[in-house]
Formats: structure tokens, C-alpha cells, sequence
């Protein structure tokens, strides 16, 4: 029975009322980290397919080092975010003392030390002019070896690989604690890999010279923008009809206080908004602009906030 | 080997928070944060109205979602009576933990790592009852190994109504109120 009054004496700074032990640095985390799985997947994807070439058309957004070099900062940044959260900052190496297969987080520790080396050998595969003179052997001693459709197609299955792990753990790193409702499905894993992979094609055509390539970029990420959609109607109609937990926890964002910022700042600007855009540039009835890209880039940001913010709102004994 | 837990009457508990000050004085628990605390609950409508007193803490699960999402080992489930501790010198900080427990049962301490309630191993060590246990005035908690069909606690639980809070959770937590 629902208490008529409720009173704890608990007055733990991180749960009194609901829980907030997460700020603005696990979103922003998760939303670079999608991002990076993005650009790895999609550059990746190019090698591995073999139409990142050499000599191919180096002005192709995924067939420049540019946006490997995108996604070191990317990475960088949310790592930084990362640890900027951790409140017991000087033991963080006790990370990679150990690997728990039952800890997502533990998981994401080592998919992120493999994600660097994937996203430096998509650099020197195609090294920047800078990298070039400063290093002249060097670049050229990894190229005369690396530089081969074998290896290449090795290190785009690598970066597909990498990229798909790093994007699903964004999500089953907030999956995994069952203790919030909201976070409870299994729809979360593929929703942020869905999410960052669009939020990286959004970058890649945004920044990619080349009309073609931008074209084919804009399709996909129509589609990557229609599967979220999909996605977040399932996971919407699974919390409704589950649990009385769930059914609170879906209706934090059906009419509860994060309703107006979920259905305008993810679905409407950054969802529909960007895909009805995409549809009319691929259609050419209206020219390439940054806004498109720019909302689903912040489309994607709003989207971890809301979960982050929202699951910590949700509890097994709703009030 | 042991598998610990507390048996709480909820009839007999009066709310005073002896077990609050206990803890807090024997575990030197930071100002503003505590490892148990008492919830006061009203049911009902007036004039009759019914008032449930809970003494609450970690509840040292059987399936301890706070060990299996600690990235370093830190949150485990100690070797003698199942308790779950955390090692601060192995703890980074993350909070998941502190995501993972549905109780709300543990806080970050000002030193930076995630804490909570231990059943006061180091007491329980030395044969002795957990500091809320043995200052309770009306004798309304029970600590023993619920695995001995001998214990109070095993003999509590056969012989009276009992709840646990949030069973529907999935973590099989080891403390019980009796009704």
C-alpha cells in the first residue's frame, strides 16, 4: 500500500529524495563515447569495404585522417568528463589492475584502451601533412607496411568491431543497474549504438567535402534516424506495459517532468526535425546545411541527459 | 560457512534511532551521512491510520547488484558470513554502486570512496552483535547466521510472518522485518 506519509531519516547527500550521484559528466561522457563509436564504425566500415583506398579520393571525410583524429578528441574529451565524475580520482588505475566480466564499466575500462591504437592506426593509414614532415621514415615505414588491402581490411574490421562494442556499452553501462526502471531494458544497448553511430554520420556529412559521399551519408543517417524512432516506441510501449516501476518510470517522459524536454529536444528537433531536413536535401529541394547535423548532434546530447537524469529520478518503490 | 542477516520485529521497534547513533558512533560515519536509518511510514486513512517503523541498511543481498557492477573488485562479498564491503584503497569513485542499490544504501564518503554498512564485521569478528544490535532498547534486532536452522534468526523467520523490502528487485536481500 502506498504510504499516506513518508518520512526517512537516510538524508544521504546522493539519494535523499531520489538519487542524483550522477551530474552533466556521465551524459556528456556517453554522448562523446556514442559519437567516437560512430566515426569508428563508419570509417571503419570504409576500410574494411575497401572504398577507403590508397589514393582513393583522399578529400572523402572518411577516407581523411581528419576524422580519426575527430575521434581521438572525442574520446580524450569524454574520458576527461569520465574522470572528472570519479570522486576517488588518485586510485582510477586500479581499472586496469582487473577485468570483471560482470561490470560493464570494466568492459567499457579496456574497450576504451583498444578504441586508441584502432583510432591511431586510421590516422597514420592516411597521416596528416604535419605527421608526414615530422616524421618522414616513420610514417612511411607503417605505410609500406600497413598500407595493403589485407591489413587494411583487418584494421576496418577492428574499428567496426571496436566501435560497435564502445556504442552498445554506452548504453549497458546504464543497463546493467537494474535498480532504476528506466534503465532496465535491453533496448538501451543498440538505442545509444543506434544514436551514436547517427550522431557520427551527422559529423561526417557535415564535414565531408565531397557531395557524393555526403549523399550517401545523409541516407543512412535517415535511416539510423528512423531505427531510433522505432527504437524509442518500443522502449516506451515495454516500460507501459511492464511492472508498475516501469509504467512510473515511462511516465517521467508520458506527461512527468521530463515530458516537454524529451518530446521537443529529442524527438521533434532531433529526430524529426533533422530527418524531414535530410529528406528534402537528398531530394534536392533544399541545399546542404549545418543544420541538419547540428541537431542531431544535439538531438544525441539531450538524449543521454534525459536518460542519465531521468533513471536516476526512477526507483522500484515509485513514490 | 555463514551466511549473515538481521531479523528486525516491527512491533516491538519504536523508531528512536538508537541504532542511528550506534552506528554512528561506532563506525565514526561522517556528519550529514549514515549507514542505517529509521523510515516512518503512514498508511491508512483517518482515524485509522496505521504507522510502519523500519530500521533500514544495506541489505548484504545474496545477489549483490553493487558487486557485480564495481569495474575494480572493490565492492565485494566478504569470504566469512557473505557480508558485502567495499575496500577503499580499491574503490575509484564511480558511483556505480550507488546506482545499482535499490536500497539507497550507500554514500560517497567525504574521502572519496563509496560506502555503506558492514554488520559490523569488525565486531561480529570477535564473536560480538553489530553496534545497532546490541544498544537496541527494545531488543527489536536479531543478527545471526540464517544458513543454521539453530540460530534466533532461522527461528524467527520459521516461526513468524515476515517481509523484505523490495523483494521484486532480484536481490535476494538478507534483512527481515517481522510483522
Amino acid at each position: 500500500m502506498t504510504p499516506r506519509e513518508f518520512v526517512s531519516t537516510a538524508h544521504s547527500p546522493l539519494t535523499d529524495g531520489h538519487l542524483h550521484a550522477w551530474g552533466w559528466e556521465i551524459p556528456v561522457y556517453l554522448f562523446l563515447g556514442g559519437l567516437t563509436a560512430g566515426i569508428l564504425v563508419l570509417s571503419g566500415h570504409a576500410l574494411w569495404s575497401g572504398r577507403r583506398n590508397r589514393g582513393a579520393a583522399p578529400s572523402f571525410a572518411l577516407a581523411s585522417s581528419g576524422l580519426h583524429l575527430i575521434g581521438l578528441g572525442t574520446i580524450s574529451l569524454g574520458m576527461l568528463a569520465l574522470f572528472l565524475d570519479l570522486t576517488h580520482k588518485p586510485f582510477v588505475w586500479r581499472l586496469y589492475l582487473t577485468f570483471k566480466p560482470l561490470s560493464p564499466m570494466s568492459w567499457g575500462a579496456w574497450i576504451l584502451l583498444i578504441v586508441y591504437p584502432v583510432l591511431m592506426l586510421g590516422v597514420l593509414l592516411d597521416p596528416p601533412r604535419w605527421l608526414r614532415d615530422r616524421f618522414p621514415t616513420a610514417t612511411q615505414r607503417f605505410l609500406s607496411f600497413a598500407d595493403r588491402g589485407a591489413i587494411r581490411r583487418k584494421i576496418g574490421m577492428a574499428a567496426v568491431a571496436s566501435g560497435v562494442a564502445l556504442g552498445i556499452y554506452t548504453g549497458v553501462l546504464l543497463s546493467a543497474l537494474g535498480a532504476r526502471p528506466l534503465w532496465s531494458s535491453s533496448l538501451l544497448g543498440p538505442l545509444f549504438l543506434v544514436s551514436g553511430v547517427s550522431t557520427g554520420a551527422a559529423l561526417a556529412h557535415w564535414l565531408s567535402p565531397d557531395a557524393a559521399e555526403s549523399d550517401q551519408l545523409l541516407q543512412l543517417d535517415n535511416a539510423l534516424l528512423s531505427i531510433e524512432l522505432g527504437l524509442l516506441a518500443l522502449l516506451l510501449i515495454g516500460f507501459s506495459s511492464s511492472n508498475e516501476a516501469q509504467v512510473a518510470a515511462a511516465r517521467l517522459l508520458l506527461g512527468g517532468p521530463y515530458t516537454a524536454v524529451f518530446w521537443v529536444g529529442v524527438v521533434l528537433l532531433g529526430l524529426l526535425v533533422p530527418l524531414t531536413l535530410q529528406l528534402l536535401i537528398v531530394t534536392r529541394r533544399i541545399a546542404h546545411t549545418a543544420v541538419a547535423p547540428l541537431l542531431v548532434l544535439s538531438g544525441g546530447l539531450i538524449l543521454r541527459f534525459i536518460f542519465v537524469f531521468a533513471g536516476q529520478a526512477s526507483h522500484w518503490a515509485p513514490p | 560457512m555463514a551466511r549473515l542477516g538481521m531479523v528486525i520485529d516491527t512491533k516491538r521497534c519504536v523508531g528512536c534511532q538508537d541504532c542511528v547513533v550506534a552506528c554512528k558512533t561506532e563506525n565514526r560515519t561522517p556528519e550529514g551521512m549514515n549507514r542505517d536509518w529509521i523510515t516512518y511510514a503512514t498508511t491508512g486513512k483517518f482515524p485509522k491510520l496505521s504507522l510502519k517503523i523500519q530500521s533500514e541498511r544495506c541489505n548484504h543481498c545474496d545477489d549483490p547488484p553493487c558487486v557485480s557492477c564495481c569495474p575494480t573488485g572493490a565492492s565485494h562479498v566478504h569470504d566469512w558470513g557473505g557480508v558485502v564491503l567495499v575496500t577503499k584503497d580499491e574503490c575509484i569513485g564511480c558511483k556505480a554502486c550507488v546506482a545499482s542499490c535499490p536500497y539507497d544504501a550507500r554514500y560517497i564518503h567525504p574521502d572519496g570512496y563509496a560506502d555503506k554498512c558492514t554488520f559490523c564485521i569488525h565486531r561480529v569478528e570477535q564473536g560480538k552483535d553489530p553496534a545497532c544490535v546490541s544498544v537496541c532498547p527494545t531488543h527489536c534486532m536479531y543478527f545471526g547466521d540464517l544458513d543454521d536452522p539453530e540460530s534466533e534468526v532461522s527461528r524467527l523467520l520459521a516461526s513468524r510472518r515476515h517481509y523484505s523490502i523490495l523483494p521484486e528487485a532480484g536481490t535476494k536481500p538478507r534483512i527481515f522485518y517481522l510483522e
